[in-house]
């Protein structure tokens, strides 16, 4: 059974300078990778590569064992691959609920039905599901706007799996989350993985919350890999210690 | 045969002019996401200016440099602090479209206060021929050629060899970066608008004596420019020196031997031909897709 | 209270609606052809504010796009064709001109198809001035009848203005089910964050070049109804200034709102009318209130109503958030 993400010798330059050196690594169904290092080493080039973003200068992605090097965001978005952002990406003007039907709309029927059909593309109560499972029921007409900052992230992470995604890409999700909330966030990313056995790729600054959530790590420096293994023997691995230390 | 160099030879002054025009264009654009839909305009006025001294009984050098005073009042600092300050930070297209409204008003302006007719004007250069390798070629696109060439060279020389030119370089470049590093970066976006009010008058200064001065030759003008500066790639000063000089020639070479009517499509076809072919233009970098 | 303030919108479309259908009714001929001529550029500007406004892409050749509308209308009705065919053949043609007109461009990047439409409406101005054999040239075509609609004729002012009105409805109500369905919402999405919108799912490149393609073929169906309105038509009034004048309208009244067009359109027609008293001035002096305007509210005039209704959203917003907290939420 092929991984549901392997990302073969990734590079990537810019001008004169190397961004990502040469990445490798599976992740198989139902994983919860983290992927960690001191800023500057390539961490959210090596996401943008595999996403589409960027175009990798080197090496190959495949999603399920087909090749999806270089394809545009919104065709990996429709084979299964999908993304929270770093920086918060709702649709402010639209209700939480609108933003979550147009996070699932391209995933239903065809551009035709799309013009014809329901203005809601039938998914309202998938997009009511996914209110509840996040608890956010009493701010579904808000616009998206005006929800906390705690809340937007809720609701990013909840866009990202309106979709039903194969492969998610999460981009620092715990980033500027009031530590009450926290372990409801990641109570929620734990269930909906073994729910929907969606597969999780994690940026994270974070310590206690990748090292608690993730069920393998990896650790990048100078665009590249350093160690990769499971949590505790990344956490005691004396040469990561030595590449946030030396930084 | 004698035709064909005197027609080349007038098509690079008219590029060369065009190049002039492109090249403030572009800074405009690189420096402060400035896209001036009235450039054309602000070719046509300086003319204007000029005319008006002349007739207050100011010589002609006077004229000239009053012209190219004014022009850096008005169209340089006036038009940043009035029009291009208050409206920047709300996206690139409202200012687009309000140096729309600023062509037409200048326009206007220029119909109602001076003439709708077309004026002389003088030419810096004599006119008369000159024989090149035994062929007449005409004085006037030999002498706008050379001062437009200077001007260019000039420019280029300020750009990469002087520090404020590099400052300039690198605002252009990323204005972030550049303020962090400690460039003045407002200070640097005005000087690109003066930079621009005085290419402008000098092109002003150039070819108006060649298509006279009217209330509508901005209209021509303007889309010479932009047409240049993207057929040499928006991003880079030297594409819109090459797009003009390119631009010029063609054009030229397409009034004497293809139908007028359809004289005014060539540039078009070109810029579609190469926007198709050769999205970055001639010398542009292709732009990366964006995080 | 809060379910007559559901009402009100529907309320007050009945009654604008209502006063367009029975005001003009007392107009003289020159106050039937400025309203019909709103309606018509009202069209056309729709059209540009869902390129535009809703899909972030400029276009320029709106008003040739119109110009070919009005010149099918215009040769298919002088030769004994009936109006609803030429509807059908200029929607369509501009629909394809557009979709083949976008797709190289849009491969490319973001601004140029602004270049290939300026491109475009040169050429096309130029093929209504030089082929006379097909457009008569500067002399342009005459005679253009007005349709007979349900076997009533429309030759009077008031009943082809109502020709005109209806158009319109019928525009508009086509216009608010697209908007309404998931495409405008992709639209929109496009035109906030395309990043987002494309890592969603989101075919940016396809959902612009629809929008620019719809857009174009609703400036054919202005044209359509532009021949039978004026009965004449050269190419001049085809030529970039519209597309401008289109442009201008559609950030005026507030660039991506619903009612933008009608309110810009209002403006462009109407506005230079009142000002004709100034003569010579009167376009300096409609070219200095578009700067101001847009120097005193760049999002249009219905940008203004916007900010004012979303700061009380969001004062509303932050009252409700500050009394009732999200589950996760609570005092520890």
């Amino acid at each position: 059974m092929s991984a549901v993400l392997e990302v073969s010798d990734v590079r990537k330059n810019f001008g004169g300078i190397t961004a990502v050196n040469g990445v490798s690594f599976d992740v198989q169904e139902g994983e919860i990778l983290g992927l960690i290092g001191p800023n500057g080493c390539g961490k959210s080039t090596l996401f943008n590569c595999i996403l589409g973003q960027l175009t990798p200068s080197g090496g190959e992605v495949k999603v399920d064992g087909k090749p999806v090097t270089g394809l545009r965001p919104s065709e990996l978005n429709r084979l299964g691959v999908s993304r929270t952002f770093q920086l918060l990406q709702v649709f402010p003007k639209l209700s939480v609920r609108e933003n979550l039907i147009l996070a699932g709309q391209e995933h239903r029927g065809s551009m035709t039905s799309r013009l014809f059909g329901r203005s809601d593309a039938g998914l309202t109560d998938a997009a009511n599901q996914m209110i509840g499972f996040f608890k956010l029921d009493h701010l579904a007409d808000e616009p998206a706007g005006g929800l906390s900052y705690g809340q937007q992230k809720l609701l990013d992470a909840a866009m990202a799996f309106m979709g039903g995604p194969r492969l998610v890409l999460l981009d620092e999700p715990a980033g500027g989350v009031n530590p009450s909330m926290l372990s409801d966030l990641k109570e929620r990313l734990a269930a909906i993985n073994r729910e929907r056995r969606a597969t999780f790729v994690v940026i994270e600054h974070n310590m206690e919350f990748v090292m608690s959530l993730c069920s393998r790590v990896m650790v990048m420096a100078e665009g590249r890999v350093l160690a990769m293994g499971r949590p505790d023997d990344i956490r005691r691995n004396p040469a990561v210690i030595e590449a946030y230390l030396g930084h | 045969m004698s035709d064909l160099l005197d027609l080349m030879v007038a098509g690079l002054a008219t590029g060369a002019i065009y190049a002039l025009v492109a090249v403030g264009f572009t800074l405009l654009w690189q420096t402060s996401q400035t896209i001036n839909f009235a450039q054309g305009e602000f070719v046509m006025l300086p003319a204007f200016f000029m005319l008006a001294a002349m007739h207050a009984g100011a010589p002609f050098w006077l004229a000239i440099l009053i012209g190219i005073g004014l022009s850096m009042i008005l169209l340089g600092l006036g038009f940043k602090l009035l029009l291009v300050d208050p409206m920047l930070r709300h996206g690139v297209l409202p200012l687009a479209i309000a140096t729309m409204a600023l062509a037409i008003g200048i326009k206007e302006a220029v119909k109602q206060f001076f003439s709708a007719e077309a004026s002389p004007f003088p030419s810096v250069v004599p006119a008369g021929e000159a024989s090149i390798l035994g062929r007449a070629v005409s004085l006037q696109s030999l002498g706008v050629l050379a001062l437009a060439i200077l001007a260019v060279i000039g420019l280029t020389a300020l750009l990469n060899r002087t520090s404020l030119g590099r400052q300039m370089q690198a605002v252009a470049q990323n204005p972030n970066v550049a303020r962090i590093i400690g460039i003045p970066v407002e200070r640097m976006i005005l000087l690109t608008f003066l930079i621009n009010a005085v290419l402008v008058a000098v092109a002003s200064v150039l070819i108006t004596p060649i298509y006279l001065a009217k209330f509508s030759s901005g209209e021509v003008l303007g889309q010479a420019a932009f047409i240049a500066a993207i057929v040499g790639g928006f991003n880079q000063v030297r594409g819109a020196i090459a797009g003009g000089l390119l631009i010029g020639v063609v054009d030229n070479l397409s009034a004497a031997y293809i139908s007028t009517q359809y004289r005014a499509a060539v540039p078009m076809i070109l810029l579609i031909a190469i926007i198709l072919f050769c999205p970055q233009g001639l010398l542009g970098r292709a732009e990366e897709r964006t995080v | 209270m809060r379910e007559l303030r559901k009402y009100l919108p529907f309320a007050l479309s009945a009654a604008v609606v209502a006063a367009l259908i029975v005001v003009p009714m007392n107009f003289n001929r020159y106050g039937l052809f400025i309203l019909s001529q709103w309606a018509t550029m009202t069209i056309a500007a729709m059209g540009l504010n869902l390129t535009l406004g809703y899909a972030g892409q400029v276009s320029l050749a709106q008003g040739a796009f119109v110009g070919i509308g009005a010149y099918t209308a215009a040769l298919m009705t002088t030769h004994g064709l009936p109006l609803a065919g030429a509807l059908a053949l200029a929607i369509l043609l501009c629909f394809a001109i557009g979709w083949l007109l976008g797709y190289p461009a849009l491969r490319v990047q973001h601004h140029y198809l602004a270049f290939v439409t300026l491109a475009f409406s040169t050429l096309a101005f130029l093929v209504f001035r030089n082929e006379s054999w097909l457009t008569g040239g500067t002399y342009g075509i005459s005679n253009i009848p007005r349709p007979a609609i349900f076997g009533f004729a429309t030759n009077r002012p008031l009943p082809f203005y109502y020709v005109c009105l209806g158009m319109l409805g019928i525009v508009t109500l086509c216009m608010w089910w697209l908007i309404r369905s998931p495409w405008g919402r992709a639209f929109m999405a496009l035109r906030e964050n395309p990043i987002r919108a494309q890592s969603l799912g989101v075919d940016t490149r396809r959902y612009t070049l629809m929008a620019f393609a719809i857009g174009s073929a609703l400036g054919g169906v202005a044209g359509v109804i532009y021949a039978p309105l004026t009965q004449y038509i050269d190419p001049v009034p085809f030529n970039l200034s519209l597309s401008l004048d289109l442009l201008m309208m559609v950030i005026v009244g507030g660039s991506g709102f619903f009612f933008g067009p009608f309110l810009g359109a209002m403006i462009a027609v109407l506005l230079p009318e009142w000002l004709r008293v100034t003569e010579g001035y009167y376009l300096m002096l409609y070219a200095a209130a578009v700067i101001l305007l847009l120097i005193w509210s760049p999002t249009g005039i219905l940008g203004i109503l916007d900010r004012f209704l979303a700061e009380r959203r969001t004062r509303a917003a932050s009252a409700k958030r500050a009394g009732t907290k999200s589950q996760w939420e609570t005092v520890a």
